[in-house]
């Protein structure tokens, strides 16, 4: 009655969307980041997974891609510049946490509903799998408005990608997906290259000895 | 199966549960000690503790009224019955009929009204506390426990535990979204109902925070050891609702033998004893969380088991 490639895939899929939920729970950065670690360990399964069942060799690529790229490249990087720059650890959240969740389910329903008429004659697999990695993207661009911080912004965008990667994956037959993946790890990378320097600059705007010296009322 | 071993093996059930509680309590403490590096008290300190409490006097207040005094009893069966209830080792009770997940949450739902009511009925500031903060926290984990049974009974299309656990086990059903969530939702539901870590501090006694504690200050004696069992049975109440539900594997079906019950009577402790090490590790990893964020923690679970039933009608084969 059941087989082990949608149970597992299924699974897969809900473990992804489970880690966005659990990102919107977070309010300290560096939970934050290791929770988008195990959601970027989850895609990257997700990705082997269908590339053994859809026999499918270059969604390996895509897995590797996710596990080198995202789960160790990018939270490390993260990581350093949250230490580097010394940016206020703690989240402030635009919306109380409790709201956020709220409207993060009523996303998710959203998403199923959109998806359920159109993929009428769709395989069982498809809808879900369509359903959840809308789901990932409504609830990545959920966290980039409910944040005040630059960096969980940047993991939100992060996460919305990995909403569309989870999608690519899933669809058989789907072209282009690594090319896909590759061009939108080179965008995340800039995204976060230009907050670095963003941050460098505004360190060194308050850094600025002689604006901290008009401020004391000593250089007239 | 005759009427006369379902009777049978629910009095050994009712005895087993009553047996075992404070053995898990026990064996939980006795991880979580040594998790941290100390010796820990013997896993049976607490039958010793329930001993003492019983041969001690009751001590009462002076304005305490007769719902003082008979919340022990009422409580402490409410939740035996419960315990009961569930099948923990065999699905041929006697009162399996009766066994219904809506009911089993009535009984637990009765036992936490007496107590909270208890707590306020002596006057003084702390119960007045911990009832109204139990009060907070049964609002938002009850609704969620409804919701994981919901999901379940959509799935079995039945409330009643021994069909689910026959369903479960006959492997109808496979991995799926919604009971995975509706497990994580339970599990978060079983934690803040059972005054653990993140919500309550089951090992302080004079603390601000404390909950559960607060609302049974005033007891002594032979009520304090009723109160005491009535939650070490409520412990493993969860413990073999989880089990029951998600992992029902072992237990003994319609028409086992005596050799089957044996074996699911031996499942069942290995059962507790893996929940009670999960537990300890849970709970030594974690801090406690303030109380004004256990709403956003039950909220949580009961947006998770939302999404549980939700997901139902995504998925296959409903």
């Amino acid at each position: 009655m059941h087989d082990l490639g949608y149970d597992a895939a299924h699974l897969l899929g809900a473990v992804v969307l489970l880690m966005s939920f659990a990102l919107l729970y977070q309010r300290r950065l560096f939970a934050l980041l290791h929770v988008f670690t195990a959601q970027a360990l989850a895609l990257s399964a997700a990705a082997a997974w269908q590339g053994y069942i859809q026999h499918a060799p270059h969604l390996y690529v895509t897995a590797l891609l996710t596990l080198g790229l995202k789960a160790i490249v990018m939270p490390v990087a993260l990581h350093r510049i949250v230490v580097k720059l010394n940016i206020h650890r703690t989240i402030e959240p635009a919306l109380s946490v409790g709201l956020t969740m709220l409207a993060g389910v009523s996303l998710v329903t959203l998403s199923i509903l959109l998806v359920m008429p159109v993929t009428e004659s769709a395989s069982a697999l498809t809808r879900e799998d369509l359903a959840l990695s809308l789901s990932v993207v409504l609830l990545g661009l959920l966290m980039m408005i409910t944040r005040r911080n630059a960096v969980s912004q940047v993991v939100g965008f992060m996460s919305i990608e990995n909403g569309l990667i989870l999608a690519a994956v899933g669809v058989a037959g789907m072209p282009l997906i690594v090319e896909m993946s590759i061009a939108f790890s080179v965008m995340v990378a800039f995204i976060v290259f230009g907050i670095f320097l963003f941050h460098i600059r505004e360190r060194f705007d308050t850094l600025d000895m002689q604006k901290i010296e008009s401020f004391r009322g000593e250089s007239h | 199966m005759t009427l006369l071993t379902s009777v049978f093996l629910q009095i050994v059930q009712m005895l087993v549960v009553l047996a075992l509680a404070p053995g898990l309590t026990g064996f939980v403490r006795w991880v979580k000690a040594r998790l941290l590096a100390r010796r820990g008290p013997s896993i049976l300190q607490p039958y010793r503790d329930i001993l003492r409490l019983l041969k001690k006097e009751a001590v009462l207040a002076h304005n305490a009224s007769w719902l003082f005094r008979t919340t022990p009893y009422i409580m402490f069966t409410a939740i035996w019955l419960a315990a009961g209830l569930i099948p923990t080792f065999s699905t041929q009770l006697a009162l399996a009929p009766t066994a219904d997940l809506i009911a089993l949450i009535a009984l637990l739902g009765s036992a936490r009204f007496f107590l909270a009511l208890a707590g306020m009925d002596v006057g003084t500031s702390f119960g007045g506390i911990g009832s109204s903060r139990e009060m907070m926290i049964a609002a938002l984990a009850e609704p969620a426990m409804l919701m994981v049974v919901f999901s379940v009974a959509i799935l079995v299309r039945s409330t009643s535990l021994a069909e689910i656990a026959d369903f479960m086990m006959s492997g109808a059903v496979g991995l799926r979204i919604s009971l995975a969530l509706a497990l994580i939702s339970l599990v978060m539901v079983a934690i803040a109902e059972n005054a653990r870590i993140p919500v309550d501090n089951p090992a302080t006694h004079l603390e601000l925070t404390m909950v559960h504690e607060a609302m049974v200050l005033e007891y002594s004696g032979r009520h304090l050891a009723l109160i005491e069992g009535a939650s070490m049975l409520k412990l493993l109440l969860y413990a073999a609702l989880i089990g029951c539900v998600f992992a029902p594997w072992g237990m003994a079906g319609p028409g086992a033998d005596s050799a089957a019950v044996i074996r699911g009577l031996a499942t069942f402790v290995l059962k507790l004893g893996v929940a009670g090490v999960l537990l300890a590790v849970f709970e030594t990893s974690i801090a406690k969380m303030r109380v004004f964020r256990v709403g956003e923690f039950l909220g949580g679970a009961l947006l998770l088991s939302l999404l549980g039933a939700i997901f139902l009608y995504v998925s296959r084969g409903v």
